[in-house]
């Protein structure tokens, strides 16, 4: 596999995984195919000890993406700058080949709350989150990479459909996607599209990595399907088949999958 | 004035979509027996119901896992069919100020400090104190190593030292440091009384060290920028026969010092 790169990414187009501390010294001992890992980036905001030390190790070995849960570039709230700069301490020195973050919010009048909620996709939201990526690009002087949620409801008052909402988002900032599979398949199930036509719409030439996670199967009130996004299931079968139509259409991209679970063979990803 | 070009069309009678804002949908997601916010509805236009549900308990049971981490003598004490609860009603009153949830729950002895039904287990609110000092140590910025060869030449008892951040000195009227060897090393039951204890950090993980009587008071001396001659001094005052030599030795080999310029 060649060290190619898509001008959305500087990751390499090979497998990369969840870095879980856990497995540091397996991973260094062996790192196997891995050749690349994501980071959170929250995680390695302290002043020192084992966390840095490891990602400082991690960094001559692996090409890194640092994936943000904090910036809450959704929230009808400014971005809280001591985090923007702890952000951009961080990409400074650490010089990932990729950042990146989520069309959610999570911080509303100064309190965090540790989950990705939604918003609705409106010209009011719109505006918002693309003068928050703007602050976020220009704070960190980079392009970043924004992540497509999984759905588990609808907003009435929304009136544009997510791929239209995204894409307009890249035109207007120049940022690029990270596309999440899972998300597509969760989302599509709980509010009832259809997943290829999702991906049909998604402005793919945008789309500089890609995510593949589990969820796990509950129901709503009326009975019907609600997939919940669950890291630590394994890949489900339609989401392998969504990857594989994906990449053909797109070309291949650097693909995060979850370390627990079981790794196919990597034909995917070469075509 | 929100667009809702799409939605006359729908079967249901929705009224004209209404925004929800932000603040909105966390009052609903905060106070469980709260209907969802009109506006919220699944793939056929239809209330959200238990949808919402799905953000409500991802917000809660997130914030209950963090605490149950950043915790673990508090957790082990109570258990966790103690702990989830009373973590649950903390995290409604003092959610994260911050997305580093390493530095989340300090109002959390407080909080236990406060709760009556644990006046029984008096010890609670310090050995929350403990887990947040070990926790913090275990996250301070690292220090250039402390060399005793910076020391030759000087009279002792004109020493100052410097702690490396990672270094955390607690006292309390309850046994910490023997509730936390019961608690993590197989160590026996302890007696009541009062303790106190040293955290040092040589390298990446945070060990508690039982201070003697005076020891406390010495180390927090020398803290404040006081030389070692003051500081024993003043120790002495409260501890007549303090002896500070076996203090000394586990400050200089245990990682809680660091070279001066380590120093801010």
């Amino acid at each position: 596999m060649r060290d190619t790169h898509h001008p959305h990414t500087a990751l390499p187009l090979a497998p990369g995984v969840g870095y879980k501390p856990q497995h540091y010294t397996a991973l260094m001992h062996d790192p196997g195919t891995v050749r690349w890992l994501e980071i959170h980036a929250e995680n390695y905001m302290g002043g020192g000890g084992r966390p840095l030390a490891q990602l400082r190790a991690l960094s001559e070995r692996f090409a890194l993406s640092v994936h943000g849960v904090g910036l809450s570039i959704g929230g009808e709230s400014p971005l809280d700058t001591a985090h923007l700069a702890r952000l951009a301490y961080l990409t400074s020195w650490l010089n990932p080949a990729s950042f990146s973050e989520h069309l959610a919010w999570s911080t509303h009048d100064g309190a965090f709350f540790n989950d990705l909620l939604p918003l609705p996709y409106t010209a009011t939201t719109l505006a918002r989150v693309c003068r928050h990526i703007d602050q976020v690009q220009t704070a960190l002087g980079r392009q970043m990479l924004l992540e497509n949620p999984s759905s588990y409801l609808a907003f009435v008052e929304s009136d544009w459909s997510e791929p239209e909402f995204l894409c307009e988002i890249t035109r207007r900032t120049g940022c690029g996607l990270l596309l999440d599979v899972n998300n597509v398949f969760v989302s599509a199930t709980n509010l009832g599209f259809s997943p290829e036509a999702y991906i049909a719409a998604f402005p793919l030439d945008a789309v500089g990595e890609v995510h593949l996670g589990g969820h796990a199967p509950d129901v709503d009130d009326h009975g019907a399907p609600l997939l919940i996004d669950a890291h630590g299931c394994p890949v489900a079968d339609p989401v392998w088949t969504l990857l594989a139509t994906t990449l053909a259409q797109m070309g291949p991209r650097p693909v995060l999958i979850e370390w627990d679970n079981d790794v196919p063979d990597w034909p995917l990803l070469a075509a | 004035m929100t667009q809702t070009i799409r939605k006359t069309d729908a079967n249901h009678t929705l009224d004209l979509a209404a925004e929800i804002s932000q603040s909105t949908f966390l009052a609903a997601l905060l106070q469980p027996d709260l209907a969802p916010p009109e506006g919220l509805i699944d793939g056929q236009n239809r209330p959200a119901g238990r949808r919402f549900s799905v953000y409500r308990n991802n917000v809660i049971a997130s914030l209950i896992d963090a605490m149950e981490v950043g915790f673990p003598s508090v957790f082990k004490l109570l258990g966790a069919e103690n702990f989830r609860p009373l973590a649950r009603l903390f995290v409604a009153e003092h959610p994260p100020h911050s997305p580093l949830l390493m530095h989340y729950g300090t109002a959390f002895p407080s909080f236990l400090a406060k709760i009556d039904a644990l006046s029984r287990f008096p010890y609670l609110p310090d050995m929350a104190h403990l887990d947040l000092a070990i926790r913090q140590s275990y996250h301070s910025p690292d220090a250039p190593p402390f060399d005793p060869q910076d020391l030759e030449g000087n009279p002792l008892e004109s020493l100052r030292f410097s702690f490396a951040p990672a270094t955390k000195i607690l006292a309390s009227p309850q046994p910490i440091f023997s509730i936390f060897q019961h608690l993590f090393n197989a160590a026996p039951r302890p007696n009541p009384g009062p303790e106190a204890l040293l955290i040092t950090r040589a390298e990446f993980d945070p060990i508690p060290h039982s201070l003697p009587p005076g020891g406390h008071s010495f180390i927090s001396g020398i803290m404040q920028g006081h030389t070692l001659g003051i500081a024993y001094e003043n120790t002495l005052t409260t501890t007549p026969d303090f002896d500070p030599t076996p203090l000394l030795s586990l400050l200089m080999t245990s990682g809680a010092l660091c070279a001066e310029e380590g120093l801010p």
